[in-house]
């Protein structure tokens, strides 16, 4: 054994090198918080900036001549409104030679939307045709972004979207001050278009809504009760516990498989109708009721066993003391698990893709049962759009996303901060 | 019509309450005696008999009865309905959809199909009528019986508490026996629609066979045959960017955990784990978007230019090849999965590290042993099957995955090792079968309930193991 | 500062070889706090080398606080704070200049539940001596491990299983394991918090022979319990109560005849 002072002194020997591994192994745990926070700063970050300038839109305000000739009073959607708008757009810039290929030009800079509110117009007055209406209307797309200045004069005209005698016509129209920047309404107030300029969420966020509420109704009961079950009455034998292992596993089952189940077995063997709500609901509500289970049981086991022997001792039934003590006790954790559960059902995509909700749906669902669209699948289907102009829309849905899921989390949360006891 | 019938049970079995709850009153007033239960379990007793059967009676029928009309109208088709498939399905179809009152297919049938259809839209409707008809009178019977076997048992002396409860039991059993059949659900409908797919394309061959290309399958001459479903390549795809994933998640997950555990002060750990939240609950198709948008166009330019610069050079061969690098690479997809995973990994981690006791550390302190010493050599080792438990949950995840790999990892199945390649996954490949307009019963829609099958064991067999070693691990330090 | 707070008096070893020593850990005023909540005030005692201290008194006292206090394994508590003067060898081990980690090789230290690592046994009191580089081959820390179990009298019984995982062993086994592991760096001081409270009589027999036997070379301070254990093992005993010292005496001095009226009434079991 050797003696003391060469311990001593083989010790500090080492010191300063072991003092050295605590530092860098101790750096090395700053640095990974930092890779996953820094990983977060750049992925939000990134998709504001990419998403902000679509809360802004163009639009252009013009006075349309409805050509008494050209509009039949009888069959007032068979004319063709954007032909007008694009002539009168003409005018407007000095352009005399009325070509087809200046027609073309002219019209891509202006929205579909315009036609459709003369057409709207001209159903609702006839009186109109032969007069002039003043319309407004987003500009197109490529001209909404140019104003943005995402499309540069710098960049080789073949490789842009916009010719030098457009992006003339567009400086021309900006002087002259019929182009006006405003906050994009459209985008809250529209639903899924062709046209990106036309594109809103409306549609998605019902559909999203009713989905969601589906999904409420059929989990959080169904996931409390359970729990209430298995935390309270449930004997301890096989199938108990059968039941426990099948809900952890059920946690963890990919989200595709249950978009398979749905599928299969609502759609396919049950024949209700695909891409609705209904069906997304009861799909996703599977999937969120083993975290409403597990949820509720922790906040069950929570409330203090005094608590149910001091009922059951007045002589309540165990049904009593249940619902009529530990239940309500245990409440503010259900709610929370419950809400951040809907949060993340919110955001879930892959299911909703299996069961047929990335079809275009142009309008807003009537109920349950119509075809829609969810804010997550609408995210998808934009992403895959060819349009530059749907990039930001993306972005942008993805912001209304995320600003959703924040205020669910958030209201659970104060909730929490609100209601909780400790024991 | 159904929901009017269920106001309809519902203001039935409100009354049966009210009824019953007055007759045990009135009855216990004018024996004088005090009634075993209060007089609202008797009403609950009455209303709960009036409205289940009912409700039971009332969803049978409306999930058999059209499969009973299909089933009766199918065998007497008229005779001039089309006699090849899948005509005479649509016929029968169409005939269905006039008798509902919905819009009929496109489908352009001569003049006397369409009178036959017409005529047999009407048969459809009638005996709709008939059993809609008859299911009334089944449900009104059913709580009717119900209610007055309930009425009749409203008596003072009777139990009805006890009743009640036992009905609130086997409710709350009947709720957690859903997630029994939920799996159930999942297995039963993914096996049998791969008994389907596995009738025309070999288990064997979809499970060895290495060429993929579902989309050759929809020709009808080759269908099965063409030898397009050996999923091997997605397998291989799948496993790649499950690593990449792992490679990036498991030491930054892992570090991330530790020092939360065991360095970071109490006011660090209460700004840091929610923000690792944050990242928790990011919707994967908001990956989805960073990793196609962002990271992709990132990378290839990245690789891009550094291929650039190797050009020309003794690595000339290998600038060029980086020269053609494209958005959608394993790489990125398993980096972007990675990220995501980080703060399933470091939560888990944590509370494994966590349960870890205090007193090994002591034990190692009072040894002077450095912090990073001590958990190197004690806290780790001690953690070390929860920690693999949780890699392995983290695993499972990253083979489920759909969202980040349909957007990011493309659609050229191939077996490499190269992450830079465009590869597939199984998920993708679910995703691509399944989306779009496609015959329900096309092997290659079917094929997609294999892939399924196939995810769903793997992911089940990782899941049982990670769950296992987990629970063990906690038992250890109870 | 500086007035006798022990007896001065050379105390008396059993062993008939065992010489008089001097002092080995000197503590001056030490006050501890937890935050803002002071756990121990002032407290002055002086431990002498080759003998066994034992400090006694009713759970939470802050006799295991001062025990925490001579290897600073109080660091390791977020919000702790210590003052006073606490001397190794006359050489202050709360100096800016002392590595806790240096320190902790010199000052040993057994928990009251034993705590082996998930390791073989062999790893277990190998642990020191890997850490802190001690020995240079593999013999060497072969013969290092057979030493200590040899000195901690576990040897016999787990020669033939060094492989073994060290929770395989029984609670006492444990408890003589760890001792071990704490002796394999041949510390100077070897601090013992309750070692006996979690075994059995007979393990605990055992174990109090083994500190008798370990006080020819170490300087020991135990924290226990019970008064009879105090009473068979150690040479010098400090009575605690609420963070403070009431009495110092020699052991035998302090249970036959204390002078303080809190003291009679702690060992005749008045409270506590």
């Amino acid at each position: 054994m050797t003696d003391r002072p060469d311990i001593r002194a083989a010790v500090e020997r080492r010191l300063k090198r072991r003092h050295a591994a605590e530092r860098r192994f101790r750096l090395y745990g700053v640095l990974a918080i930092t890779v996953a926070v820094a990983f977060l700063a750049l992925l939000l970050g990134r998709i504001i900036e990419q998403g902000h300038s679509a809360f802004v839109t163009h639009s252009i305000t013009l006075d349309v001549p409805v050509d008494a000739a050209r509009v039949d009073p009888a069959y007032p959607q068979g004319a063709n409104y954007d032909q007008m708008a694009a002539e009168a757009l003409l005018v407007r810039l000095g352009v005399d030679a009325n070509t087809a290929d200046n027609g073309r030009a002219v019209r891509d800079l202006l929205s579909p939307d315009m036609g459709f509110q003369i057409l709207a117009q001209v159903r609702a007055d006839p009186s109109l045709i032969g007069r002039t209406v003043t319309i407004e209307a987003p500009v197109g797309d490529s001209a909404d972004l140019y104003f943005k200045g995402e499309i540069s004069r710098d960049t080789p005209e073949e490789q842009r979207v916009l010719t030098d005698q457009q992006i003339g016509w567009l400086d021309q129209l900006e002087r002259q001050g019929l182009v006006e920047a405003h906050f994009n309404t459209g985008l809250f107030t529209r639903s899924d278009s062709t046209q990106p300029e036309m594109a809103g969420l409306l549609g998605a966020v019902v559909g999203s809504a009713l989905m969601l509420m589906v999904t409420a109704l059929l989990s959080i009961p169904v996931g409390v009760l359970a729990a209430v079950y298995l935390e309270e009455f449930a004997p301890k034998n096989r199938l108990t516990e059968i039941i426990e292992v099948n809900i952890n596993n059920l946690a963890a089952v990919p989200s595709i498989v249950y978009g398979l189940l749905g599928l299969a077995v609502f759609i396919g063997w049950m024949g209700l109708p695909r891409s609705s709500p209904l069906v997304g609901g009861i799909v996703l509500s599977l999937m969120a009721m083993p975290t409403v289970i597990i949820a509720t049981r922790a906040a069950l086991k929570a409330v203090p066993q005094s608590i149910r022997d001091a009922a059951l001792a007045l002589g309540a039934s165990r049904t009593q003391t249940v619902f009529a003590h530990v239940l309500p006790l245990a409440m503010p954790g259900v709610m929370t698990g419950s809400i951040i559960s809907m949060a993340h059902a919110l955001g879930e995509t892959a299911p909703l893709l299996m069961i047929g909700m990335v079809s275009f749906v142009p309008g807003v669902p009537e109920g349950i049962l119509s075809a829609s669209s969810a804010l997550p699948t609408q995210i998808f289907i934009w992403e895959n759009a060819a349009e530059a102009a749907f990039h930001e829309r993306t972005a942008a849905a993805i912001l209304v996303l995320l600003v959703f899921m924040v205020v669910m989390n958030a209201v659970a949360i104060v909730l929490r901060r609100r209601l909780e006891r400790r024991w | 019509m159904f929901g009017l019938v269920l106001i309809c049970l519902a203001v039935f079995s409100a009354a049966t309450y009210g009824l019953a709850r007055r007759k045990v009153l009135q009855a216990a007033h004018g024996s004088g005696t005090r009634p075993h239960s209060r007089p609202k379990y008797h009403g609950a007793h009455a209303a709960l008999w009036a409205a289940i059967p009912a409700l039971l009676v009332l969803v049978g029928l409306a999930v058999a009865a059209p499969r009973i009309i299909t089933a009766v109208t199918w065998a007497d088709l008229p005779a001039a309905a089309p006699s090849v498939e899948p005509f005479r399905s649509q016929f029968q179809y169409d005939a269905e959809a006039i008798a509902a009152g919905s819009i009929p297919s496109a489908v352009a049938y001569s003049a006397d199909q369409r009178a036959a259809l017409a005529a047999h839209a009407d048969r459809i409707s009638a005996l709709s009528g008939m059993l809609r008809l008859g299911g009334l009178v089944a449900v009104g019977l059913a709580a009717l019986m119900g209610g007055l076997y309930a009425w009749s048992r409203a008596r003072p002396d009777y139990r009805a508490r006890n009743a009640v409860e036992r009905w609130v039991g086997g409710l709350l059993f009947a709720t957690s026996a859903i997630a029994v059949l939920t799996t159930l659900g999942i297995v039963l409908s993914l096996v049998w629609e791969s008994l389907r797919f596995f009738q025309t394309v070999s288990p064997l061959e979809f499970l060895t066979g290495t060429h993929w290309s579902p989309q050759i399958a929809i020709r009808a001459d080759q269908v099965g045959s063409s030898g397009g479903f050996g999923a091997v390549p997605l397998f291989v795809g799948t496993f790649l960017i499950m690593g990449i994933a792992m490679l990036t998640a498991a030491p930054i997950g892992l570090m991330a955990a530790i020092y939360l555990a065991e360095y970071a002060s109490a006011f660090q750990r209460a700004w840091i784990k929610p923000l690792l939240e944050v990242l928790a609950g990011i919707p994967t198709v908001v990956y989805g978007f960073f990793a196609a948008l962002t990271v992709g166009p990132a990378f290839r330019a990245g690789f891009n230019r550094l291929g650039e610069y190797l050009l020309g050079g003794p690595l000339n061969d290998l600038g060029l090849y980086l020269m053609g690098v494209q958005n959608q690479m394993a790489l990125v997809a398993g980096v972007v999965m990675g990220i995501m995973l980080i703060p399933f990994v470091s939560s888990l981690s944590d509370d494994i590290i966590n349960a870890v006791p205090q007193s090994l550390r002591d034990g190692s302190y009072a040894m002077g042993a450095t912090q990073s010493e001590t958990i190197k050599r004690v806290v780790l080792p001690a953690a070390l099957p929860g920690v693999a438990g949780a890699m392995l949950l983290a695993a499972s995840r990253a083979i489920g995955e759909t969202m980040i790999v349909t957007m990011a990892a493309g659609l050229q199945a191939r077996i490499t090792a190269n992450p830079l390649d465009s590869v597939t996954t199984v998920t993708v490949q679910i995703v691509t079968l399944l989306t779009g307009d496609q015959e329900f019963d096309s092997p290659k829609t079917l094929s997609a309930f294999g892939l399924g099958l196939t995810l769903f064991v793997v992911t089940l067999i990782l899941n049982i193991v990670a769950l296992r070693i987990v629970q063990h691990y906690r038992e250890q330090y109870d | 500062m500086d007035a006798p707070v022990i007896d001065t008096r050379p105390i008396v070893a059993a062993g008939p070889k065992a010489p008089a020593h001097g002092i080995k850990v000197r503590t001056r005023d030490v006050s501890v706090f937890y935050g803002d909540k002071q756990a121990l005030s002032d407290v002055s005692l002086d431990m002498a080398d080759r003998a066994v201290t034992a400090l006694i008194g009713p759970s939470g006292c802050g006799k295991s606080t001062f025990l925490r206090c001579l290897n600073r394994m109080n660091d390791t508590i977020q919000g702790a704070r210590v003052e006073g003067v606490i001397e190794l060898d006359g050489e202050d081990v709360n100096a800016r200049a002392v590595d806790p980690v240096a320190l902790r090789a010199r000052v040993g230290m057994v928990f009251q539940r034993p705590n082996p690592f998930p390791k073989s046994i062999f790893e277990n009191v190998a642990y020191g001596p890997r850490i802190h580089g001690l020995t240079t081959s593999k013999s060497e820390l072969q013969d290092v491990v057979e030493q200590a179990l040899r000195r901690a009298g576990l040897w016999d019984e787990v020669a033939d299983r060094l492989d073994q995982s060290g929770s395989s062993l029984s609670g006492g086994q444990q408890q003589r394991l760890v001792i071990a592991r704490a002796i394999a760096v041949d510390p100077e001081v070897i601090l013992m918090d309750e070692p006996c409270s979690a075994l059995d009589p007979i393990a605990t027999a055992r174990i109090e022979e083994l500190i008798d036997e370990l006080r020819q070379q170490y300087c020991i301070v135990i924290v226990t319990h019970s008064m009879a254990q105090a009473a068979r093992v150690s040479q010098q005993t400090a009575f605690f109560h609420m963070g403070q010292i009431v009495e110092i005496g020699r052991t035998d001095e302090l249970f036959t005849n204390p002078k303080e009226q809190r003291t009679l009434d702690y060992i005749t079991g008045r409270f506590g």
